[in-house]
């Protein structure tokens, strides 16, 4: 059955591919960079969702990963020497090793201490860019050269579509290429029997360890992973800026993942993804039909963000589970409900008991 | 009768021991000089009023407290710094009395995490979804699907927990702990919540599960306790004070001074010297 899972997954991929190049060759260049921009934040959301809906841990510094990655990115393409995709892995592969660092002490923390731990770190890296002024630009940040088109993507993209290949078009397909490879490892896993012990760490932690799976080793690498999508998404983020400054990475960029991660459903990939677009589309969407109505830049602009405010507002009023993940929810009621006859327990449960390792006898049966 | 000698026709080996097993919290002695030994195939009841210290020395068994004095022996080899995770691998399975099911996850997910000792793939394959990966779920599932069916409950693999009917998910919380294939079984109140017929039900696949593994059992309902153990144990103030077959224990003196308050002259009695505890459940 994992077998026919890959496949499917390949398959899922395979269609993505199509639906990308129909997307970004019927669409303009301004189209192109924001679905470049989606593509990003689909990437660090995807990460950030195993971390907080499959795992449980949560973190309010995935910017601070993201600009990891896109300072190593902006950093590796001052040569112009390394290939892109070695790039691309070179700054997801050192966001790694950071993330492994703080995945070890984050192992340690629960619940508020954790995203209170994760705060500090989107709070503190951008800082380091300007203590670092010579190395990393200061407030100004570090210009990031985008390589050339090479030939035989260009030579590709002509053979599908009959069309050149602009700059904000490659970094566009370079963005979904990377969110569609990182979405196949992210489902991979989630379907795996790693998914399954982060599943069961999230559900119950004193039942998992029980079970036999060590917590730490568990959460550390949920961070681990999660961090390598952040540091991915921060590389084709610098890419598609074009400019790697502390001003980008700042606690907005975190927080917004999160809702997007919230809105779309957590532990949801599809989810991350909606929620990616919600970020990247809603905004301009609101901007546009203010314009439309009469009101003045301002005003339009300024009404983007109390959409967007309330939308998160009411999804999680409506659906808690986010927009993924309550229609999963139903479905699933609806699947229980047509194939089994809905089994009435046939004794009360008792309340349950407070059950804590190491309690005092007075707690004792 | 008083505390009595390792039980007769078995080995050292498989045997999990404690020996001599002090805790305190504080100044409050949980448990005072507590020695037990489960032997294979054996079914020991642990028993003893409220704040007796079963919780407590169940948690010692598996390494959720970390005993002040004494040592914990399993298959011969001493037991130090036991995390809870570490119990599978060493064949010792263990149920909650809270169930701690894993709610956001189908039952068939549910058994199939306590399998995971026996998966042979890592992250590397989980990763690419290799082939190896697919035969190591499919045989996880397997194994999770036998134990669900042995059980009863394999009509209810697809389903969420909280979905199910309490005894259902009591079997699916017995069939975790059974997945992993232990040498040894710690029940954990595992008929708390039960209805007679549910509890005599449980009974029988307790029974039929002493074929294969040791069970240290802890357990309120005295009918189950007295019906499947071979040997019960009474606890009391964190202390031993009885230990035998089942017809012995339930007229043993000192263990109904403990539960009903009544005045026995020898000497074993609990300590405390308390004149009624007929408040206290069995």
């Amino acid at each position: 059955m994992a077998r026919s899972v890959l496949l499917r997954h390949l398959g899922l991929a395979v269609l993505g591919l199509v639906v990308v190049v129909l997307v970004l060759e019927s669409t303009s260049a301004f189209r192109n960079a924001q679905f470049a921009t989606m593509a990003y934040l689909g990437i660090a959301a995807g990460g950030l969702t195993v971390l907080t809906g499959l795992n449980g841990q949560l973190s309010l510094g995935h910017g601070a990963l993201m600009a990891i990655g896109a300072y190593t990115t902006a950093l590796l393409l001052q040569d112009q020497q390394l290939p892109l995709v070695a790039v691309l892995l070179v700054a997801s592969a050192v966001t790694t090793l950071i993330g492994a660092v703080i995945g070890v002490a984050a192992a340690r923390l629960h619940g508020p201490y954790i995203a209170g731990a994760t705060l500090a770190l989107a709070v503190a890296v951008p800082g380091v860019a300007l203590y670092f002024n010579d190395q990393l630009g200061g407030e100004q940040g570090l210009n990031v050269f985008v390589p050339d088109v090479p030939g035989w993507f260009a030579d590709a993209v002509y053979f599908l579509s009959a069309q050149d290949v602009s700059g904000s078009k490659y970094v566009a397909y370079v963005g979904w290429l990377s969110l569609i490879v990182t979405f196949v490892l992210l489902a991979n896993l989630s379907r795996s029997r790693v998914g399954r012990t982060w599943r069961a760490v999230r559900d119950d932690e004193v039942a998992a360890e029980i079970a036999g799976i060590p917590l730490g080793r568990a959460r550390v690498l949920a961070f681990v992973v999660s961090a390598a999508c952040a540091g991915l998404g921060g590389a084709v983020m610098a890419l598609t800026v074009r400019i790697t400054a502390p001003s980008g990475f700042t606690l907005t960029l975190s927080l917004s993942l999160l809702t997007a991660v919230v809105l779309g459903g957590l532990g949801s990939l599809t989810g991350a993804l909606l929620g990616a677009a919600l970020l990247t589309f809603l905004p301009q969407l609101v901007t546009s039909l203010g314009l439309d109505v009469g009101l003045s830049d301002l005003q339009s602009a300024q009404l983007a963000p109390l959409v967007y405010g309330l939308t998160l507002a009411l999804v999680i009023l409506l659906a808690p589970a986010g927009i993924v993940g309550s229609v999963r929810a139903r479905w699933r009621r609806q699947q229980e409900r047509a194939t089994h006859d809905y089994d009435l327990p046939t004794t009360t449960a008792p309340p349950s008991p407070a059950r804590t390792p190491g309690d005092e006898p007075g707690g004792d049966k | 009768m008083r505390i009595p000698a390792r039980p007769t026709g078995t080995t050292g080996e498989g045997r999990f021991e404690l020996s001599d097993v002090g805790v305190s919290f504080g100044g409050v002695v949980a448990l005072s000089e507590v020695s037990l030994e489960v032997a294979p195939r054996q079914v020991l009841g642990v028993i003893g009023p409220n704040g007796a210290g079963k919780t407590t020395l169940f948690n010692v068994a598996c390494g959720f407290v970390t005993p002040d004095r004494g040592t914990i022996r399993w298959r011969g080899v001493t037991l130090r710094r036991l995390r809870p995770h570490q119990l599978a691998g060493l064949g010792i399975a263990r149920t909650l009395q809270a169930m701690g099911l894993f709610d956001r996850m189908s039952v068939l997910d549910n058994v199939m995490v306590g399998a995971d000792r026996h998966a042979a793939t890592g992250f590397g394959s989980a990763l690419l979804a290799l082939p190896r990966s697919a035969r190591d779920e499919r045989r996880l599932r397997d194994r999770a699907m036998a134990v669900l069916d042995e059980l009863g409950a394999a009509s209810y693999a697809g389903r969420l927990p909280p979905s199910l009917p309490y005894a259902m998910r009591k079997r699916v919380s017995l069939a975790r702990a059974l997945v992993s294939n232990p040498d040894l079984l710690l029940l954990d109140e595992p008929a708390s919540g039960l209805s007679q017929g549910e509890m005599a039900e449980f009974g029988s696949v307790l029974r039929g599960l002493t074929e294969r593994m040791a069970v240290l059992l802890v357990e309120h309902h005295m009918d189950l306790v007295l019906s499947v153990c071979d040997e019960i144990a009474v606890l009391d103030f964190g202390r031993l004070i009885a230990r035998g077959a089942p017809d012995d224990v339930r007229s043993d003196p000192a263990v109904l001074a403990a539960y009903l308050g009544v005045e026995v002259r020898e000497g074993a009695a609990s300590p405390g010297g308390r004149e009624d505890n007929s408040a206290r459940s069995a």
